[in-house]
């Protein structure tokens, strides 16, 4: 589904090179799941296949079924199917959650060709959807993200992948600022989506959170390359020894 | 003192130029204020009041032309049950204007205060306009008061069961024209007053206001699209105990507007509210002067403006609190914001603060910037296409000022204004 190979980003502001040649397949129906020490590049590589402005692409691709992402706008990326939920989701004063979610879900539609859900549809499935990660009504009145908590905005993050049921998921630390209740409340929400068709990357410090998401596959990330590829016991590995064998090991 | 020659002169030219209406009851009110005139000066771009908006086309003896805007957009408030006043070119119509009885509310020409013998109008009509030149003069509002032509005296005597609006017409490429109304809210009594339409190619409007105590008073006006108009107003309103004065403006288009509004809460537990959008392109320039007094204890006032410039507009916003000695628990708020959505328009503010009592609560703010970027990629990243996602945070930005109007109707009908004009983005 997702085929990166030798990508190459520097910062467009100043000449830093951050990703130095990553090469990376996701499935469908798989987890990857990508871990690293601080720097490695991994938030980065998330922002270039979403689309944020502040980089240049050198060297390589990244395609989604075939389709070349790099050359796409953001929305025209997630109307392709790609999802990125953030590391640190921003607060948007004065737009509705609800309006946010109405508005994104059927602008992708709308891309896709498909028909607009009515207002009585589209409020049934997100509530729906909402109860099932514990989202209250007044959080979905509420102005996005504003006031909300840690844990609250990463509820509300997967409930947006809920929504927009991507193809490629992409998790940006979404384990960070959470307590083991809201993080296994995240999870089984992102375990509910899991499905044939659809696609993971999940990007984390620990291996805490692959006790909720299970992997399928686990790469270690450092100085802007994929260093290390093994199932999910190389997770256990960091925990248990941290990075710096698997580091000396591959250098 | 006397005035500098130039200013002298200028102020000369434009008096030689106008007659006081036909003798009447509000003639020696007229006269005062011709006077006043005379005294102050007209304004120039000299005078420290006048420093961001150049007063040169209010002041001159013949109006600029300005062409009528043809559109077929609905007109504002056109689903609203509401009492209709309609001015065309600054002349009341009545053809077009219903009839002007409705229970708690008794309405009058201006012209008629004098015959039916409108006491309280008559006692009002250029009262709060004297009071308002300190510590700045508003000589086009004493102007206004001296050659006004037409208007209306409002008597608010109980809760009134729907909104009464008046409505400016513009049908002249040349018109010029000077309104006065009369507003008075009595002990308890509730009115919503709207105002919308363009009123002529060069429009001075002053309104005084007077709410007696637990009085209410909204007030929810739209200026019209018509791009060359042309427009001064002054809204001078008196707040008595616990009365309420709530008043919202949207400005879009309009080569030059100056919306002055001086408030002054006179009985405790009073409550102002101002709130402006303004949304404007190119050679748009739209000032909002604001002067609120707290002159009794636990009085609240809250100014919220908020203006988007794109292609080179300019937005100015002076506001001033006044807290008095003895105005104890005043609790004051005033923000302007502006949104650029380009590095042509600009926005210029002058916030101020003066306070003589030592237990309140006061706070203003200023900013101005561009579409925040971070939120900009968030929703794009939701698939939001970037000039939707543009509108949003635009609609967003200027909301807080929106939201100050209660009605939820009425709210409506100016968030549909506001969406026209994003859409309209070349």
């Amino acid at each position: 589904m997702l085929d990166i190979k030798n990508l190459h980003v520097k910062l467009e502001e100043e000449d830093k090179q951050i990703l130095k040649g990553v090469d990376l397949s996701v499935e469908a129906g798989k987890v990857h799941a990508i871990m690293g020490p601080n720097g490695s590049g991994k938030s980065t590589l998330s922002y270039v296949l979403s689309g944020r402005d502040g980089y240049e692409v050198t060297e390589g691709s990244a395609t989604l079924d075939g389709e070349d992402l790099l050359e796409l706008e953001p929305e025209e990326r997630a109307a392709l199917g790609v999802f990125l939920a953030f590391q640190y989701p921003v607060e948007i004063p004065g737009v509705g959650n609800m309006t946010f979610l109405r508005t994104a879900t059927n602008a992708q539609r709308k891309a896709r060709g498909e028909e607009e859900l009515s207002a009585s549809d589209f409020l049934k499935l997100v509530r729906e959807r909402a109860k099932a990660l514990k989202i209250d009504a007044d959080m979905l009145k509420r102005p996005v993200n504003v006031g909300f908590s840690g844990g609250e905005k990463k509820r509300n993050e997967i409930l947006q992948m809920a929504m927009l049921e991507p193809k490629m998921c992409i998790l940006d630390e979404t384990d960070s600022g959470l307590d083991v209740d809201a993080m296994k409340l995240v999870a089984d929400g992102v375990n509910a989506l899991r499905d044939a068709d659809r696609a993971f990357l999940v990007i984390t410090h620990y291996q805490r959170l692959l006790d909720h998401i299970k992997p399928d596959v686990v790469h270690i990330m450092a100085d802007g390359r994929i260093v290390k590829t093994g199932g999910p016991e190389l997770a256990l590995e960091v925990e248990n020894n941290g990075y710096g064998d698997i580091l000396a090991e591959v250098q | 003192m006397a005035l500098p020659e130039q200013k002298q002169s200028a102020t000369e030219a434009r008096l030689s130029a106008m007659t006081l209406p036909e003798p009447g009851c509000t003639r020696p009110a007229r006269e005062a204020a011709l006077a006043r005139v005379r005294e102050m000066g007209l304004p120039s771009r000299r005078d420290e009041y006048w420093k961001y908006t150049r007063p040169d086309t209010l002041v001159q003896a013949v109006a600029l032309p300005a062409a009528v805007f043809e559109n077929d957009e609905k007109p504002l408030f056109d689903g609203v049950d509401r009492l209709k006043i309609v001015f065309v070119d600054g002349v009341f119509a009545p053809e077009l204007s219903d009839d002007l009885a409705l229970e708690g509310v008794r309405i009058d020409r201006l012209e008629d205060i004098c015959c039916k013998d409108i006491h309280w109008a008559k006692d009002l009509y250029g009262v709060l306009e004297a009071r308002g030149h300190n510590p700045v003069p508003r000589p086009l509002a004493a102007l206004n008061t001296a050659f006004a032509t037409d208007g209306v005296a409002i008597h608010v005597t109980q809760k009134v069961s729907k909104p009464i609006n008046l409505i400016y017409r513009h049908k002249s490429d040349t018109s010029d024209a000077m309104l006065h109304h009369v507003v008075r809210v009595e002990e308890g009594a509730e009115a919503t007053l709207l105002e919308n339409g363009p009123a002529a190619s060069r429009f001075n409007k002053c309104m005084e206001i007077d709410i007696a105590d637990g009085g209410t008073l909204h007030h929810v006006r739209a200026q019209g699209r018509d791009h060359e108009r042309r427009a001064v107003t002054h809204m001078f309103t008196r707040l008595g105990t616990e009365s309420v004065y709530k008043s919202f403006t949207l400005t879009v288009n309009g080569v030059l507007t100056r919306n002055e509004q001086v408030i002054e809460l006179t009985g405790d537990d009073a409550v102002a509210h101002v709130a402006g959008a303004c949304v404007g392109d190119g050679d748009f320039h739209h000032d909002d002067t604001v002067f609120v007094t707290h002159d009794a204890v636990n009085c609240e006032s809250r100014q919220v403006f908020k203006k988007v410039l794109r292609n080179g507009a300019v937005g100015v916003f002076q506001g001033k609190i006044l807290v008095k000695a003895g105005a104890q628990k005043t609790d004051g708020y005033q923000i302007s914001q502006s949104l650029l959505l380009d590095d042509d328009s600009q926005f210029l503010a002058k916030p101020e603060l003066e306070i003589y009592a030592d237990d309140v609560a006061c706070s203003h703010g200023s900013t101005s910037g561009a579409i925040d970027e971070t939120a900009l990629f968030y929703l794009r990243s939701r698939g939001i296409p970037q000039k939707d996602a543009t509108d949003l945070l635009t609609l967003a930005f200027l909301a807080e000022a929106v939201e100050e109007i209660e009605d939820e109707a009425l709210a409506e009908g100016i968030v549909d204004r506001l969406d026209g004009w994003l859409s309209r983005r070349a």
